[in-house]
């Protein structure tokens, strides 16, 4: 098939940026939408232009590398789908298709689709962890977990980290990600301890990252290439309602 | 810190949210009296503001406190969301917002200016377009309900109320952390039925009055 | 060069307690005094900068990708093994240390292969305690399945995501040394040269793949965990960044590369589809626990697999390998679908692909508990195929997945240049000539948890390596040598694709150093990759500036480096005369077409070492010593 691209081209952080327009050819339904890029970026080499910067690693969807906003759509038109797992059968000849990058004041972008995402990390530097020092931990099954307390750890701990939930939040909210983390490590015994804590110092960091709030529009959860639920939102807010009100902010170091 | 997160600040917004629907709900059924004849609604404002007057105006206080926090609040959220992404996109198609929950800030602000309006038309009598009769409150209200410009004014802050309250009824409980299972954004029965109730019941008495089933 | 590895003396099963008694101690008040740069943020990476900085050292930690938590390791499904016999089943220790020296193909170093037993124990325990969510039973205890090259339920598994929780776990630990201060992140950082001084390791040069600037870190150790070079073959089941340019760098700086020609194929990927395939995926060898491999036993069998009665099918790997069957190690069921499809007898476009189905297990346990188990991976079949897997039978075929070569390393973890260490798939150790599954997750992570703080921790107390700073002239001679390379590369404005050489090498290696070797092939691919390499030098394109984020610059100078690198991966192929795991030569085969090794003669590991650009390195050797595993022929059947 035969495609038109619409993509934001930016050559740098501080530059303006704007819509260049691409012919994709020869396109098979059994490449990947990165593997299109692909092919249209060895096309621009070719000819002399720059390739379009994206960001892309494991292309099995796991890394949470990649992540572009296609037609409107983060990770595109395919649910549950990331956007190295989309593939180029879901579109047909003659498609125009308008590519551009994440948009959030935390993620500034770098080059291209290509955004900096750390203020996720340093979301998770602020709190989201279990404090274990290697080599102090007792015998693995002395922690009885419920099966169903497990599955629904695992359920929010599959978050990849891509940032399609602040993509496609009208208001650039990191709610869905932080919520995630809180709602993994506070469904298991050995994360009580720092449940408090945890919470409060994760949404401080959150919104100081410039991330904006949660309206429940849902856009986050349609968008979520791992399915993560609404319900680890309303989770997160239940500890931090409990938190604050136990006064553990109060003991914030 | 929990005034200063958005999550606390949203949680302000969710407490005032409820107390001005429970406030909403009981307007409403005060309302609805006047299809059972002049002399009940008026004993029931007499009973406002003569038997109970104190505790009207605690409630007052409590409700004036709620609007200002709820409108404080939506101002500095929707400043800090609005803050959060200073470049729009170019396409961007909404696969899950509903027309409610994208119509909460300027349907908050058109219900902000009705409320002013309506306060100036049924409560001071300041906009009336026959005379205002204080306690009278049958009177004023089929009086006040005589053009259809007026009516038609209310008729469409009902319909932002019922889109406000399907949305932020259901969302001020999830905001409080309060976790059903698995529900989906667009699933919402009870938030739901509130809402319509609101609408149908605020509905009523203005259209029944302009077209004069109640005269 | 001495190849010593340093393995202590007594039992085996009390040296590692030994080693670290004799072990030197640097104090808590000097631990801060010491910088360790670790570059690489997976599992070995993560896990050993998180380690090293909870103990007090000063670490910095690089990686090329926007966030630590990307590393590869991320992409593991199937499970890490751990000798816990929480099942009752008969494993312990020396039973997961005999499956691994045996998987190997008896290639790999006793010692080393025991302690990675011993601690792999503690890996569960810690990341247990870290939040990891394995699969829990109903009674509240840890789940368990099987994997292949193993008789015992010792794999410990987050669904299909195991190798993502596990990273998760470690990436967390590390944050937190971040936001204590402990531990300085340099994301979206690679790697281009190390810094000798005095004949040690003394710091790395780097560039801001954002800026494009390249500037150097000085540190008292470098730790690389910097993973494997799979992608050597171009197409493979690794990230598209992955790469050898730090172990390469380090090779060129003196480091011994060791067995680089054991590269392992995995047989459960999804199969190529065309041209356009920018990398193989792959699926959990755990599939092979209720999937059964199958082709047409009549070659040119059109059918859809539905129609093509029981009678007609050929489950070859439970009729060649009657008691590990569906799950006999992952070079010999490579080589057995090679084999069938050779035959004419593969199935699917081009008939490179055997049938991998589930309707039997579907049958005996129901759709859902299939569900449960591989959901995820089914899911992924469905999303990339367009083919739905509860209905028709998945097609695999085997795929470039994993570096058991790598820098050569002594008991320690320290490579041959002193106070450089190499943890993780970046190093030779532990797998032999083949590597067991769910064992890559453990050994990345016995060695940055509890091997690394260790053995880091008695170099920099024994050696006491002297202050240092990034002004020393040999930091700037390195940053000169990256400079003039990314100039060089920039100023070729050839006409080809960094791809195009990228694919070219890939084909080479794969048909000529890939599933079967023979002399014949790796003389052509010694004579034809110089040529590639040459044509690349003169004809690439690389558009674009050093100074700002270029993502062809980068990519240009990795594969520079893989055309170095496939050359002496064929020249270790073509000197090792004998049939190893998962280095099979045509040449030496038994009569009934499995590995035979030459005991008498390789029982070594091969170490290269580099001697000058238009040299042929040296081949050396570490005598391998089997005092507790008897040799013996791999026998599966």
């Amino acid at each position: 098939m035969n495609l038109t691209l619409h993509v934001w081209r930016q050559a740098g952080p501080s530059t303006e940026g704007a819509f260049a327009t691409y012919e994709a050819r020869d396109i098979s339904g059994d490449m990947s939408f990165l593997e299109m890029m692909d092919v249209v970026n060895e096309g621009l080499i070719e000819r002399g232009e720059q390739p379009v910067a994206f960001d892309h690693d494991c292309r099995e969807g796991i890394c949470g590398s990649c992540g572009m906003m296609i037609n409107g759509v983060a990770h595109g038109p395919m649910k549950a789908t990331a956007t190295c797992q989309l593939f180029m059968r879901h579109f047909h000849d003659g498609d125009a298709i308008h590519v551009e990058p994440w948009r959030a004041r935390a993620f500034p972008v770098i080059k291209d689709l290509v955004v900096d995402r750390s203020a996720l990390d340093r979301v998770i530097a602020a709190g989201g962890f279990i404090t274990a020092p290697t080599g102090g931990a007792r015998d693995a099954n002395n922690i009885l977990i419920a099966k169903t307390n497990a599955d629904d750890a695992m359920d929010a701990a599959a978050c990849i980290g891509c940032g399609a939930c602040v993509a496609a939040c009208p208001n650039g909210s990191a709610s869905l990600f932080t919520g995630a983390k809180i709602t993994h490590l506070g469904q298991l015994p050995q994360g009580q301890s720092e449940r408090d804590r945890r919470v409060l110092q994760m949404v401080a960091q959150m919104d100081e990252e410039g991330f904006g709030g949660c309206t429940w529009h849902g856009e986050c959860q349609e968008a979520c290439p791992k399915n993560i639920s609404l319900d680890v939102i309303a989770r997160m807010n239940h500890d931090f309602l409990v938190a604050s009100w136990t006064g553990a902010g109060d003991k914030r170091d | 810190m929990f005034w200063r997160s958005t999550i606390g600040k949203k949680m302000v917004m969710s407490v005032t949210g409820l107390i001005m629907v429970g406030f909403v709900l009981v307007h409403m059924l005060g309302n609805l009296q006047i299809f059972e004849g002049a002399a009940r609604i008026n004993a029931y404002s007499h009973f406002l503001h003569f038997t109970i007057n104190e505790l009207l105006w605690l409630l007052r206080i409590i409700l004036l406190v709620s609007v200002i926090l709820h409108i404080v609040a939506a101002i500095q959220l929707t400043r800090i969301d609005r803050a959060a992404r200073p470049v729009g996109y170019e396409r961007k198609e909404p696969q899950a917002a509903t027309i409610a929950s994208r119509s909460m800030r300027w349907g908050g602000l058109a219900l902000a200016l009705f409320i002013v309006f309506h306060l100036l038309h049924l409560t001071t009598g300041t906009i009336h377009p026959v005379p205002f009769v204080p306690g009278d409150v049958y009177a004023n209200m089929v009086g006040g309900f005589q053009m259809w410009w007026v009516t038609l004014i209310y008729v469409l802050a009902m319909i932002a109320l019922g889109l406000h309250i399907f949305h932020g009824a259901w969302s001020s409980i999830r905001t409080l952390g309060v976790n059903r299972p698995k529900a989906r954004p667009t699933r919402r029965p009870i938030a739901a039925a509130v809402a319509v109730a609101v609408w149908a019941g605020f509905t009523l008495v203005p259209v029944a009055i302009f077209f004069g089933w109640v005269r | 060069m001495p190849l010593d590895a340093h393995v202590p003396s007594g039992p085996i099963g009390e040296q590692w307690d030994r080693r670290k008694f004799e072990m030197k101690l640097v104090s808590p008040a000097n631990k801060r005094k010491y910088t360790v740069l670790v570059v690489g943020s997976g599992l070995a990476g993560a896990s050993a900068a998180a380690s090293l900085a909870e103990l007090g050292y000063d670490v910095k930690c690089f990686c090329f990708q926007d966030s630590p938590r990307r590393a590869h390791s991320i992409a593991a499904q199937g499970g890490i093994n751990a000798a816990k016999n929480y099942q009752n089943d008969g494993d312990s220790v020396y039973r997961l240390f005999y499956d691994t020296v045996k998987g190997g193909d008896f290639r790999s170093r006793e010692s080393n292969v025991y302690r990675l037993a011993e601690v792999s124990v503690n890996i569960i325990d810690q990341c247990v305690a870290q939040g990891v969510p394995f699969a829990r039973e109903y009674g509240g205890l840890l789940a368990n399945r099987s994997f292949g090259g193993a008789q015992v339920s010792r794999t410990f598994y987050a669904r299909g995501q195991t190798g993502q929780q596990l990273l998760l776990g470690a990436y967390q630990a590390l944050e937190r040394q971040v936001g204590l201060g402990r531990l300085h992140m340099f994301p979206r950082t690679e790697m281009l040269d190390l810094v000798m001084i005095d004949g040690r390791a003394r710091g790395i040069v780097v560039r801001d793949l954002v800026s494009g600037a390249v500037t150097s870190h000085a540190g008292d150790d470098v730790v690389l965990a910097t993973g494997g070079y799979s992608n050597v073959f171009y197409l493979s089941t690794n990230a598209k960044g992955s790469n050898c340019t730090a172990i390469w760098r380090a090779y060129k700086r003196g480091a011994g590369f060791a067995n680089p020609c054991y590269t392992q194929i995995h047989p459960t990927c999804i199969p190529q589809s065309g041209e356009h395939q920018s990398k193989l995926t792959l699926m959990s060898e755990s599939l092979r626990n209720d999937g059964r491999v199958w082709v047409p036993t009549r070659g040119g069998d059109t059918r859809a697999p539905g129609a093509i009665p029981e009678s007609e099918r050929d489950y070859y790997l439970e009729r060649k390998y009657p008691s590990f069957g569906n799950l006999s190690p992952r070079d010999i069921a490579s080589r057995a679908a090679k084999e069938v499809c050779d035959e004419g007898r593969g199935v699917g476009p081009g008939g490179r692909g055997v049938y991998l189905d589930f309707a039997d297990a579907i049958k005996r346990l129901g759709e859902n508990t299939i569900r449960e188990r591989y959901g995820n991976l089914f899911e992924m079949y469905q999303r990339i195929t367009g083919e739905n897997p509860y209905a028709v039978p998945m097609r695999i075929y085997p795929a470039v997945h994993y570096a058991m070569g790598g820098l050569w390393v002594d008991y320690n973890l320290m490579s041959t240049i002193p106070g450089l260490h190499v943890a993780g798939e970046a190093n030779f150790s532990d797998h032999g000539a083949n590597r067991l599954g769910a064992s890559a997750l453990m050994q990345g992570l016995a060695d940055g948890y509890f091997v690394l703080p260790y053995t880091v921790g008695d170099y920099l107390a024994t050696a006491k390596p002297a202050p240092v700073n990034a002004s020393h002239p040999a930091f700037r001679e390195a940053e000169r040598g990256v400079a003039d390379r990314t100039a060089k590369l920039l100023a070729i404005n050839g006409t080809r694709t960094t791809d195009s050489f990228h694919r070219e090498l890939g084909k080479v290696m794969w048909e000529y150093c890939g599933m079967a070797r023979n002399e014949k092939g790796l003389l052509f691919a010694l004579d034809r990759i110089p040529q590639i390499r040459e044509e690349f030098w003169q004809n690439v394109d690389v558009p674009g500036s050093d100074a700002e984020l270029n993502q062809a610059l980068e990519k240009a100078g990795r594969v520079a480096d893989f055309m170095e690198l496939g050359e002496l991966i064929c020249r270790d192929a073509l000197e090792r005369r004998e049939s190893c795991g998962a280095h099979f030569r045509e040449e030496y085969q038994t009569p009934d077409g499995e590995a035979l090794r030459d005991d008498e003669h390789f029982a070594h590991v091969a170490v290269w070492q580099y001697r000058g650009d238009h040299q042929t390195p040296e081949r050396l050797q570490e005598p391998l010593e089997f005092d507790n595993v008897h040799l013996s022929q791999r026998s599966y059947k």
